[in-house]
């Protein structure tokens, strides 16, 4: 079977996802301006520690390998170690992130001590005045703080993950050193006009010659991962090592913190809300056979960009980049390497673009005043 | 003569293009792209040589070298491992 060949299967689904991403939990510590899921308040339906392992129980029937744990700050949960272990114990080998604000000694030993789990340091800048701007204030010596104690616990190669901005772009190769200093593994990933990040979007995502930058940067070192998020930068040359595709409701998804199940972690919207775990039948029959999800297996048409040239590379780019910023789905990304999303955007009225989905922000009530 | 087994870190999940095989120790995800191939992975350890794995999955002879060449690079990714 060719790579095409192979693209094409995925493109129509498979019978449990490859990279699951669960977010435990809506409350955070930090407020992160771009934060794809607008957290900040825990809510007060978030699956409960026995829902939430039966989630796990789930995944391993399914043969879900992994299950990348996010947020949220995933470690404000009381259960988190008690999850991560019933995980890990189940085989379903857990990758969390973390902003680091609670790593101690202690638990940097712990974690250390725990087969089968990565952990990833999230970090947006490679000097707090960067960092911090995006973060909040003293998120960058945290996240320091956090890798130290997980290497003076020995962790390993954790990873040290990094969302490009236009203003850590030229900060690149002293993330490399950071992950070399550390022994860790540099991740970067693609910045998405999703949860506050829609607000922030504009301000902060690469510039187009940023972008031909960190392509160049990224060929250069395969080794560098990246979530294979950066794939519309394929056009610009020979593809990013990765599938290349946009893996919503085929390879990816989401589940949310009170069991919600979505396309991918950063299309917290109700046109891409396919089910809930707590659904009769629960997340193997939202997977297989809800109607959002069949749909965006079936083939689809490149649109606006079927002139395109690039069009095989590039994939037309990112759904949740599309959508959020008002473009329809079957054109090209906002990002687009050739200059036509750019020229799409000026085409969008102000204020017609989807408001993103639930914001934790402020906090949820459950009951309604009249 | 080479024989191999399946790595015991190693979890296969059919797929309908063949299947995944996830090895938790490296955390490398890598594609069986042919159902034939699969089956001859799952069966490894059953035989004593590759050839003998081979004959026994009904693979067609002009076959086995693209099949040997696979099992190789899944042996050098650490799913399989010579025994």
């Amino acid at each position: 079977m060719s790579a095409s060949q192979l693209t094409d299967q995925l493109k129509q689904g498979l019978d449990a996802p490859i990279c699951l991403t669960w977010e435990v939990t809506y409350g955070c510590n930090l407020a992160c301006i771009h934060c794809l899921s607008s957290s900040g308040r825990r809510d007060p339906r978030e699956l409960s520690t026995a829902e939430a392992m039966a989630v796990i129980d789930e995944l391993r029937e399914l043969q879900v390998f992994y299950v990348n744990i996010g947020g949220g700050e995933p470690t404000i949960r009381p259960d988190f170690f008690e999850l991560v272990d019933y995980a890990v114990a189940n085989g379903v080998g857990v990758k969390f992130s973390t902003n680091g604000t609670t790593m101690t000694p202690e638990r940097a030993r712990r974690l250390a001590g725990t087969d089968y789990l990565d952990v990833q340091i999230s970090i947006d800048g490679a000097t707090a005045a960067t960092n911090d701007a995006v973060r909040g204030e003293g998120s960058f010596a945290a996240a320091r703080r956090a890798m130290d104690h997980l290497a003076d616990a020995a962790f390993g190669p954790f990873k040290i993950s990094v969302v490009i901005t236009r203003h850590n772009v030229a900060q690149l190769d002293a993330f490399e050193a950071m992950a070399a200093d550390y022994g860790a593994q540099l991740r970067l990933t693609r910045l998405r006009p999703s949860g506050r990040g829609a607000d922030t979007w504009d301000a902060l995502h690469p510039t187009s010659e940023q972008q031909v930058q960190l392509y160049r940067w990224l060929v250069d070192r395969p080794g560098v991962l990246t979530g294979d998020s950066f794939f519309h930068l394929s056009a610009l040359g020979e593809s990013l090592p990765g599938l290349n595709l946009c893996g919503a409701g085929r390879v990816v998804c989401l589940i949310d913190p009170i069991g919600d199940v979505y396309a991918c972690p950063f299309v917290l919207h109700d046109d891409f809300r396919a089910g809930s775990v707590r659904d009769a039948g629960g997340f193997a029959h939202v997977w297989r056979r809800s109607d959002l999800f069949l749909s965006l297996r079936q083939p689809t048409s490149a649109g606006a960009c079927a002139s395109c040239g690039s069009f095989d590379a590039c994939q037309g780019g990112c759904m949740a980049a599309k959508f959020f910023t008002g473009l329809p789905l079957d054109g090209p990304d906002p990002e687009c390497v050739r200059g036509y999303g750019e020229l799409a955007l000026a085409g969008v009225a102000a204020g017609s673009a989807p408001a993103p989905g639930p914001g934790h922000s402020v906090p949820v009530s459950l009951t309604r005043r009249h | 003569m080479t024989a191999y087994a399946l790595d015991p870190q190693v979890a296969i999940r059919p797929e309908p293009f063949g299947a995944l095989a996830y090895h938790y120790g490296n955390r490398r995800l890598t594609f069986l792209r042919d159902p034939a191939l699969v089956a001859v992975v799952r069966d490894l350890e059953r035989h004593d040589s590759v050839d003998e794995a081979l004959a026994a999955s009904g693979v067609e002879a002009a076959r086995w070298p693209s099949f040997r060449q696979a099992l190789a690079t899944l042996a050098d990714s650490g799913i399989l491992h010579v025994r």
